[in-house]
């Protein structure tokens, strides 16, 4: 197993420990908004741990990902407010 | 999308001391067993990898027990649904799972409590142990500036944990008063294992104020949460953090045994003395039937795995054990329980559904979880209303209705069995 | 047969039992036509089968007289459109009846000629045009039809607006009530206590023939899904045409792909239609037919998150048309029920036919097809 994955997140490369679930990179790469709510408040990660649904982000073209659950993958495009 | 089908004589659901227990117990015993957990690995939430630290001794033990064994496990598979008896579905990032079982034992765990207040839906504002989570999984937290904040023994242990990594906590502001905790101090001390950690933690703590009573009654920021106010008694004061971390104590994941019919009890799952629930064959374990901390969750999962397994004897052994620590998480439970005062945090314009974004407003003049979901959308949205339906029934005392598969939002395919043959047989 | 004579001074003109959307259109157009009336429900407002429909406002061509109170309720609902609030999600999105092949073609063209030469505005789509409209189909669909001025609502706070509406202009509203019989002075409720009321309307749905003897109004179990939100997917209301052939077969399970977009981006996935199915569980086999079914027609459908399904139960009558007006053996009695698939579309109509007959109004259709006590309801596969 590399010890390094880049996956793109809107648009940009970061560079991440392999193992590390996309809500951390994203974080990482400096945005705390994960999406917008329906209202339009911004959101991010609330549990961690699977149950909340606020860290959706779109992955690989699949929207309403949950990224605290998912693990970055080498070349995995990333884009929030999914 | 793949589909893999496996067969088991045992399938374990949830990969937390409890489930890891139970299955290392049953697999002792020559039966096939096999774990799914929503999770990438194993561990549950105490266990939790962690990108930067060992885990202690008693995980470790565990772990590797669990790794040295027969049992087989999947992880990243959240299981969604029982199309048929004896066969669950579960879902990962890029696959499906069908898995044929002959008993089921659930030790789906706890998820942390959520109580709307204003600001609370802010980026960075997140439960307790949700940022030790993240920051378990990698998120860099040195230098920070935290407010610890809810009710539990949870806030002390993830405090100590931040502080450990290098974080400033401000200040742990725990909802309970001093004498429900003084009352729980003197039941440690029948118990030195415990009485040692709380002690370790306290050490840990030194420096950082602890204050009962007290809790945050809004949360503010432009893009992010920038600032907490916090209430204690009469007295009212800003502090200025980069996260808050706030959960109000825990509560079972019962979703998947109401799902197969079990019977639940105080929001619990309700087990009998070989910890079966009201359905035969199936087993829970852990804190999905009450929550008690890591001692009772392995115990239980001993006491299940063997039960599985006909070793009813075994199982009786701990028996007394179990007893010891169901009466701990008893006293526990109460010094935590939560304060009426709560209930008025929520302004008229507080979401309290955050998935829908529904505020307290619209829900005063609604008179049962029902009428809410269908006038309002409260609880309508993906997380089910795992958040807000405990809210809600702190809030206004109503009840959430039947769970329905998904158990779990899915993809629509995710409920289709593919149509290519049985894929060989695993164990 | 609402004689003056008749209204109780004490009590109310008419009582309505159900709070769904039959019973709460019954109760508006009442209150409008200033009777004194009361709504009873046991549950909340819209809690049958009325929040477990889809509320597709659709024009539909069965028989002549389906057509016709399809045709007139959706009219009405047209009219009301501007003053609906926005929880309503009232849109006026069009339904799109898909053909797969030459033979679904074929009804396309005969749909085409019923609507038109009745004045419903119709638009024949080729394969193209199709492919254009709703880009998520799959490849090799023939065509389609597209029903322009059809819509989509969201039943439980529509309901909830007419009741409301209905209360402002003098309707009480009392939930947690439970009606154990209707009695010869109004309804009883299960405490032993009578709504004193001149005429009771059964709007109980599925369960209306608890209440009286003498009509037939069977469950028939439906089952649907709903995605998170994925704006821009969907734009029309989406059938097979195919449903037609299966939906009234009384002797067999069925599934039909029909979807429908959410104002808010969620996409409502149905459908299916079971007979003597009285569980509310969901059935997995046939919930797992119907996901094949719509992911046949829509092959990107699979890989939306999907967020809950459920299930509810249409009041079926035998010839798929529902009872308004007095029970054949009973003046006090006059029932409002047995919409099965179509009750979100025909609640209105309904209301209006009804009150039209207690006050002796002339009605803008016909409604004697729909009168209780009609003969020749034929069964509905004969
Ligand atoms: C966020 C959080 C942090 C915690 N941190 C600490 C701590 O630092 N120290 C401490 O002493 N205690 C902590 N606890 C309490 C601790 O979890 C319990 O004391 C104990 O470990 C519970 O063990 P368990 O096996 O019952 O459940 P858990 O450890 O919660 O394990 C349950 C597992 O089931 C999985 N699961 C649930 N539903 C499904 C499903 N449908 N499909 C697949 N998998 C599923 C979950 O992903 C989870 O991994 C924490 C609890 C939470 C909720
Ligand atoms: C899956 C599905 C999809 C559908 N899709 C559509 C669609 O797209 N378009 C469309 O037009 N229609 C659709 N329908 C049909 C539509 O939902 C029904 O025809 C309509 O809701 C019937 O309304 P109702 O008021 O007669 O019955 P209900 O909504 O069931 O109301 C009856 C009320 O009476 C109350 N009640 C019953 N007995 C008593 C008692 N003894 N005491 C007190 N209260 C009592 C109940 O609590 C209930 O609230 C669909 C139905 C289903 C199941
Ligand atoms: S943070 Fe709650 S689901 Fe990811």
């Amino acid at each position: 197993m590399p010890e390094f994955v880049t996956i793109w997140i809107n648009g940009s490369a970061v560079r991440v420990p392999a193992g590390t679930p996309v809500s951390i990179a994203v974080l990482m790469a400096g945005h705390s908004e994960f999406r917008r709510s329906v209202s339009g408040e911004p959101r991010g990660p609330l549990c961690g741990m699977g149950i909340c649904m606020e860290c959706r982000v779109q992955i690989d073209n699949q929207a309403h990902c949950r990224s605290c659950q998912i693990l970055c993958q080498e070349g995995m495009t990333v884009r929030t407010h999914d | 999308m793949i589909e893999q089908r496996y067969r088991t004589d045992i399938l374990v659901v949830g990969a937390g001391p409890a489930g890891v227990a139970a299955a290392f117990r049953a697999a002792e015993s020559g039966a096939r067993v096999l774990v799914v957990d929503d999770n990438p690995q194993c561990g549950g939430q105490i266990w939790r990898a962690d990108s930067k630290k060992a885990l202690d001794k008693d995980a470790t033990k565990w772990l590797d027990r669990i790794r040295d064994s027969s049992v087989k496990f999947l992880g990243g598979l959240k299981v969604f649904d029982r199309p048929e008896p004896g066969v669950m579905r579960a879902e990962g990032f890029d696959q499906v799972v069908a898995c044929r079982f002959e008993k089921l034992i659930l030790a789906t765990g706890a998820r942390e409590r959520f109580l709307p207040f204003p600001g609370w839906t802010l980026p960075n504002v997140t439960g307790s142990g949700g940022l030790q989570a993240l920051v378990k999984a990698g998120l860099p937290i040195e230098g920070k500036r935290i407010v610890v904040a809810g009710s539990g023994p949870l806030l002390l242990a993830v405090a100590g944990y931040l502080k450990e990594r290098g974080a400033k906590i401000q200040i742990i502001a725990e909802q309970t008063r001093r004498f429900d905790l003084v009352k729980l101090g003197l039941r440690l001390l029948k118990c030195p294992k415990k009485l040692q950690q709380a002690f370790d933690l306290k050490m840990k703590l030194q420096g950082i104020p602890y204050l009962t009573n007290c809790w945050p009654v809004s949360a503010s920021g432009r893009n992010a949460v920038e600032s907490v106010t916090l209430q204690q008694g009469p007295k009212e004061w800003a502090v200025s953090c980069d996260y808050l971390a706030c959960g109000f104590h825990l509560l079972p994941n019962t979703e998947l045994a109401e799902l197969l019919g079990c019977r639940i009890e105080k929001g619990s799952v309700w087990v009998d003395e070989f910890q079966e629930t009201s359905v035969q064959g199936l087993y829970c374990v852990g804190e999905s039937c009450g929550v008690g901390g890591l001692e009772l969750a392995l115990v239980e999962g001993e006491v299940a795995g063997w039960a599985a397994t006909n070793l009813k004897e075994k199982a009786r052994e701990r028996f007394s054990e179990r007893r010891k620590w169901r009466g701990f998480a008893a006293g526990l439970n109460r010094a935590f329980e939560l304060r009426r005062e709560l209930k008025k945090l929520p302004t008229p314009e507080t979401f309290i559904c955050r998935c829908e974004d529904v505020p307290f407003s619209r829900l005063q003049s609604e008179h049962s979880w029902r009428s809410a979901k269908l006038q309002t959308r409260c609880g309508m949205g993906p997380c089910q209303g795992r958040v807000c339906g405990p809210a809600t029934e702190f809030l206004f005392g109503w009840k959430t209705e039947s769970v329905r598969p998904p158990v779990f939002p899915v993809r629509l395919g995710s409920f289709v069995p593919s149509s290519a043959g049985d894929a060989p047989a695993e164990s | 047969m609402l004689g003056h004579s008749k209204m109780t001074t004490a009590g109310f003109d008419v009582a309505i039992v159900g709070a769904g959307v039959v019973g709460a259109a019954c109760a508006l157009e009442c209150a409008r036509a200033g009777l004194r009336v009361i709504v009873l429900d046991r549950d909340p407002i819209g809690g049958g089968t009325t929040g477990a429909g889809m509320g597709h406002l659709v024009v539909m061509d069965d028989s002549e007289a389906q057509f016709a109170l399809t045709r007139f309720s959706c009219s009405l609902w047209n009219e009301r459109g501007v003053e609906l609030p926005p929880e309503v999600e009232y849109q006026k999105c069009g339904t799109i009846w898909v053909a797969a092949d030459e033979v679904e073609m074929a009804e396309v063209h005969r749909k085409q000629d019923f609507y038109s030469s009745r004045g419903v505005a119709v638009e024949v789509l080729d394969y193209r045009q199709l492919a254009e409209a709703e880009p998520n189909l799959r490849e090799g669909l023939v065509g389609g039809l597209l029903v322009r001025d059809d819509s989509v609502l969201y039943p439980p706070c529509a309901t909830r607006f007419l009741i409301e509406k209905a209360q402002q202009q003098g309707a009480v509203l009392r939930l947690n009530s439970t009606v154990a019989s209707l009695g010869s002075h109004g309804p009883v409720l299960s405490d032993g206590s009578v709504v004193s009321a001149g005429i009771t309307v059964n709007a109980a749905g599925i369960s209306s023939p608890q209440l009286v003897a003498g009509i037939e109004v069977q469950p028939r179990k439906g089952h649907l899904l709903i995605t998170d939100r994925y704006p821009g997917f969907l734009n029309h209301q989406v059938v097979e045409l195919g449903y037609l052939k299966r939906a009234h077969s009384v002797t067999s399970d069925s599934v039909a792909f029909n979807v429908q977009p959410r104002k808010n981006g969620q996409i409502l996935i149905g459908s299916s239609r079971q007979y003597g199915n009285r569980e509310k569980g969901i059935d997995a086999l046939l919930l797992r037919q119907m996901i094949r079914q719509a992911t046949e027609y829509m092959p990107e459908l699979k890989n939306l998150s999907t967020i809950r399904a459920w299930t509810g139960f249409r009041p079926a009558t035998r010839d798929n048309l529902p009872f308004i007006g007095p029970h054949p053996n009973n003046e006090n009695i006059c029932l409002a029920t047995g919409h099965e698939g179509l009750g979100i579309t025909t609640s209105l109509a309904t209301a209006e036919l009804l009150v039209d007959q207690l006050l002796k109004r002339p009605s803008k259709i016909p409604y004697e097809p729909y009168l209780p006590g009609r003969s020749g309801e034929r069964r509905a596969d004969a």
